[in-house]
Parts: structure tokens; sequence; C-alpha cells
């Protein structure tokens, strides 16, 4: 039994320390945002936020999780009231089939929240671990940069502290 | 008398330091015409440049081909790569052949300065003048880029190039490669390749307190940006013995599926030799092979030993281990034991000579980092997990393996070494060139 930290809220889990957080999140917790894309850490479709850092959630252990902060992108916004980085993937309609969006919206959060000004060159850079077969990248990073302009005007800091750590 | 024998020594000890130290400026040119050279001559000055990673130091990471400007970390200080594009005022655009020749052969510029010996010209003196035009061809037509030399950050008296001059009446031995007349042709192209341009041992041989290469070591094992360039001769820690015809796999394609991926700035030498000709590279494998020798009896039973401990259940590491047990199972295994073919499956960690070797900071440099994929190629990848496991965690993960997939005494100090590699690899990732990735296959690039 461990006491996991997701969204702000305290969970208690009956499950090996081996078992990856993914399987965690979503059959345990029922937080379905993170996807199992290939459970390889090759694809980026798993992607959670732990302490303020993007990290593979289908390759990373529950002993990892001891006391630090887990944000899923249930944890950033809601439908009624959705974070700048939602809303801007959403106005510039970047998701195709969706299934890569949560982890590509959780990778450049975490960016966002680090550097709150990055070039073109750096937000593909950072994207790099992340595949979409769709093929709307184009789309991805102009709502990355909408997102920038978002949090400029609408304050990075209106997502709930505690919340996206 | 006394007075006049001390003058004639302070005099003829003046001569001889002034002959030591001066090198004249070789008079400057107008900047060749590309067009003015042979295609042929360039076309294998590309080869040649290739061989001889010129790329690796002398470009920045995300900066243009040749330009320099990259910070080598020496334990003197730290030194700026230069820029060799043709440009007239900060590149070599005006050096005559001469000049680049002189460079090579012993490290003075144009201008009659002498050069810091992060510069191999230790190795680049075996090159013929035949080579050098070539290189200087290819050079000569690159695109001019603009990009003044960056200042070294070195302390005195280091500072002063005079210095440079005694290292190299130490260190220096000039001339071109001989070639031993009892050996095939192909050995001796190997070894003036790897000997000269390739300049293997300026991080595979580890160096004296000057900086220079110990010859009585020659290729055990160097230190180049905080990885360590594994021993290659006989006391190389790969379970799986080389020959050159791993070698050449390796080499060519950037993997071997005894040995796993090239990894750290190999990767850049091994995607520099997937574009020249194959006979090169055979060259280098069969001169090589024959420096690290045949194995000794004893390798083959303890690799055998080594295999049937990784195939074994892990209880005595996992009890010993727990914490390492638990996030290999679910953080490692699922690539490195499923069984999916290299490049694109991870290794057999009981063939990985970075858990086999006496120095835990590749293995350590991996796991923080990963490896990340070419853009636009077929190319092997493993996710970092800096992000997610803290040092303690990575310390335990390193105890494991080396107990579980060697039978080499455990390492000493990782907690400090994964503190060090998490403070460094960070710098050398953003500073080093190109993507640091080698293609999986070479056959296939430009192919995704």
């Amino acid at each position: 039994m461990m006491t996991l930290k997701v969204n702000g809220q305290d969970h208690e889990i009956d499950a090996d320390p081996d078992t990856p957080l993914l399987y965690v999140l979503r059959d345990d917790i029922q937080l379905n945002a993170a996807k199992f894309g290939c459970g390889l850490g090759q694809c980026g479709s798993c992607t959670v936020i732990v302490d303020g850092n993007a990290v593979l959630s289908c390759v990373t252990p529950l002993l990892l999780l001891e006391g630090k902060q887990v944000t899923t992108l249930e944890g950033l916004g809601t439908i009624e009231a959705p974070a700048p980085i939602q809303r801007a993937f959403m106005e510039e309609q970047a998701a195709q089939c969706g299934y890569c969006i949560a982890g590509m919206m959780m990778r450049a959060q975490a960016l966002l929240q680090k550097n709150p000004k990055p070039t073109d060159q750096q937000i593909r850079a950072e994207l790099e671990p992340h595949l979409c077969r769709c093929g709307t990248h184009m789309r991805i990073l102009r709502a990355v940069h909408r997102a920038i302009r978002l949090m400029d005007t609408a304050d990075a800091a209106s997502v709930a502290p505690g919340r996206a750590q | 008398m006394i007075g006049s024998v001390l003058a004639a020594l302070v005099i003829g000890g003046a001569v001889a330091a002034f002959a030591i130290v001066w090198r004249p400026a070789i008079a400057a040119i107008d900047p060749p015409a590309p067009q003015s050279f042979d295609t042929a001559l360039v076309r294998r000055g590309q080869d040649l440049a290739a061989i001889g990673n010129c790329n690796d130091c002398h470009t920045v990471r995300g900066g243009k081909d040749f330009a320099g400007g990259l910070p080598v970390p020496t334990p003197f200080g730290t030194i700026f790569s230069s820029n060799i594009t043709p440009d007239a005022e900060t590149g070599i655009g005006r050096w005559p052949e001469a000049a680049f020749r002189r460079a090579m052969r012993s490290g003075v510029d144009r201008n009659g300065q002498h050069l810091y010996p992060t510069f191999p010209y230790d190795h680049f003196t075996n090159v013929t003048d035949e080579d050098d035009r070539a290189l200087y061809a290819y050079l000569m037509t690159r695109e001019p880029v603009r990009a003044p030399a960056r200042a070294n950050q070195l302390p005195f008296p280091l500072d002063q190039r005079v210095v440079i001059a005694g290292w190299k009446l130490l260190f220096l031995r000039r001339g071109t490669y001989q070639p031993d007349g009892t050996r095939s042709a192909e050995w001796n192209r190997g070894a003036y390749l790897v000997e000269g341009l390739a300049h293997c041992g300026a991080c595979h041989t580890p160096r004296n307190l000057l900086g220079a290469e110990r010859a009585s070591a020659q290729f055990a094992g160097g230190d180049v940006d905080n990885w360590h360039a594994y021993a290659i001769n006989a006391q190389s820690s790969a379970p799986v013995p080389w020959d050159a015809e791993a070698l050449f796999t390796y080499l060519r394609d950037g993997w071997h599926p005894d040995h796993g991926v090239a990894r750290g700035p190999m990767a850049q030498v091994v995607s520099n030799l997937s574009s020249v000709p194959p006979s090169d590279v055979r060259a280098i494998a069969t001169y090589m092979a024959g420096v690290s020798g045949a194995p000794a009896p004893d390798r083959k039973r303890r690799l055998e030993e080594v295999l049937a401990q990784a195939r074994s259940p892990a209880e005595q590491a996992s009890k010993t281990n727990a914490v390492g047990a638990s996030i290999y199972a679910a953080a490692c295994a699922t690539c490195h034991e499923t069984g999916r073919p290299l490049p694109y499956g991870g290794v057999n960690l009981a063939l990985s000579t970075a858990i086999s070797n006496p120095d835990p900071r590749n293995a350590i440099n991996i796991v923080l980092s990963g490896v990340r994929p070419v853009e636009g190629e077929r190319s092997p990848i493993m996710p970092g997990f800096a992000a997610s496991m803290n040092d303690d965690q990575i310390s335990a993960l390193l105890r494991y393996l080396r107990a579980r997939f060697s039978n080499q005494p455990e390492w000493t100090g990782v907690a400090k070494t994964v503190a060090d590699a998490r403070r460094t690899q960070t710098v050398f990732l953003q500073t080093s060139s190109g993507p640091h990735n080698a293609p999986a296959d070479a056959t296939q690039r430009d192919k995704p």
C-alpha cells in the first residue's frame, strides 16, 4: 500500500512497486487521459508531469513516485474551464485522432512552466520524443505557440497551485 | 672570460628558444574560388574529413558546419574549436594550402601561432601531403561562415602559446606514417588512418599529467566529454571479444548484435564512418583487431558465465537490492529482455560493455539521457530517465545491473558519479554537435 499524489489528491494504491504508473492511473484511479501507446517509452502518448518534469508513465514504476506530485491532463483544467494549453490545442484543432495529444500537451505544459518563451526550435526539440501518426505536427506546433500567447495574457499561474506543479 | 661564456650561453639559449618557439607567418592569399578545385579531389576530401571526424569538434549543435566555437573541456581549461570554413576574415579563407598543411603537420596557424594540441596534430602529422591537399580542397569549398573565434578559458601561464612549443618539443613526433613492409596493404592502410587522421587514440588512449597520450598505454581507455572511451586493446572489457568483422559492422552501421549501439561521442564517429568507402572502414577494423589481439582463453568462459547468470532467476541480486530490481523490471526489461532485434530492441545487458566496464559513467549517462532518435532516419531509441529517477534510485539501478549482468566487482562511488553525470550531461547535450546518434543501418540512410 502506498500513497500516490495525483492532481493534488492522495490515493491509496495497492499494487506491486514495479507496476507502471500508467496502469495505476488508468486502472486504479480511472484517469484515462494518459494513453498506452507502445509501452516502451518510445511514443510519448503516456506522458504525465511529475514534480514539474514530463515523464513517460509507462516506464515509470510506482516505487519512484513516493512523495512526488503527479499531474495528468485532467489536473490542468476541465471541459468547462480548460487550461491555456488545452484551449490552445482546441482552438488550433490540433487533434485528429487525438491519441498522442494528451502526451503532447503534458510535455508542452512542462516546457512552458520552465520556459515561458521557448523558440520554435526549442519546442520541436522538446516534443521530439512524441509520435503522431495522423500528421498534425504543424497544428501541434501552432497550438504550443498559441498557448505561449494565452499564458502570457491570461497568466500561466491561472492553473490552480498544487495541481500543475 | 666567465662573463663572455655566460653571455654566449645566454645568447645561444635565446637563439635556441627562438628557434623552438618562433614560426614565420605564411602570406595570406585571396580566397580561392570553389570552382578552382578538382571535384574528385573535393570528394576524396569529404571522405577524409569524415574519417577525421572534423565536423564533431568544429561544429556546435544547431550551428553551421565547420564554423567552430565548440567548447572543449580539458583538465587545463576550456578551449574553443576554430572556424575552418573558408570565410576570409574569421575562417581559413586566406590560408594557402601550405599553411593548412603546416597546421596539420605541426600545429601552427597561418600567422605562425602555435595551436593547442586539442587539435590532434600529434596524429594529423602522419597525414600525407596528398590527403592534406584533398582535405584542404574540401574545406575551401564549404560555405564560408562568419564566426569569430571565441576566447579560450585558460589560466596563466597556459594561456601563453609559447608553452605549446615546449609541449611539442616533448610530445610531438613529426613525420608521415611509414608503412610496415611485413604487413598487408589493408593493415597498413588501417594503421595509417587509425594513427593519423582518424586519431582514435585521442580519446581511447589515457593521457599523462601534461595532457599527452601515454604511449606505453596505447588504447587502454581514456576520457572524453565525461564519457569513458573504452579500452580497445587487449584490456577491452567487452563481454564478447571484438574481431575485425564485428568492428567493421559496428563502425559502419553504428551497432552490432553482440555489442549494442555506439553512443556518446562515438555516435558521431560511426555516423561519419557510415558514408566513407567501406574499404577504409575495413582497413581500420583489420588494424584494430590486430591491436586487441586474439582473445585470452578465459574470455569465452567468462562470457558464458555471465550469460548463464543473466538467464538464471535474479534471486540474489533482487534480495539485496529490491529497489534496483523493481526499477529494472518496470523500466528496462520491457525492451532489454523481450528479444526484439537490435538496434530497435535493447541489447541483452550481459553483452553490454557499459555494464562490464570498470568505469560506470557511460551506463549512467545512457540511463539519464537515453538514446535520441535521428531525425528522418530509422534509428535506435531509448527514453532517458533523468526526470523520473533521483540519484539514489539511479544508483540502486546501476548497482543491480552490475551485480546481475556482469561478474565484475561492484562499482565504487556510484552515487557521486551519478550526481556528476547529471550535472555534466546536461551541458554536453546542449553543446555537442549533431544529434549524436548513429544511423541504424547505413544502407538505409535517407530512406526513412
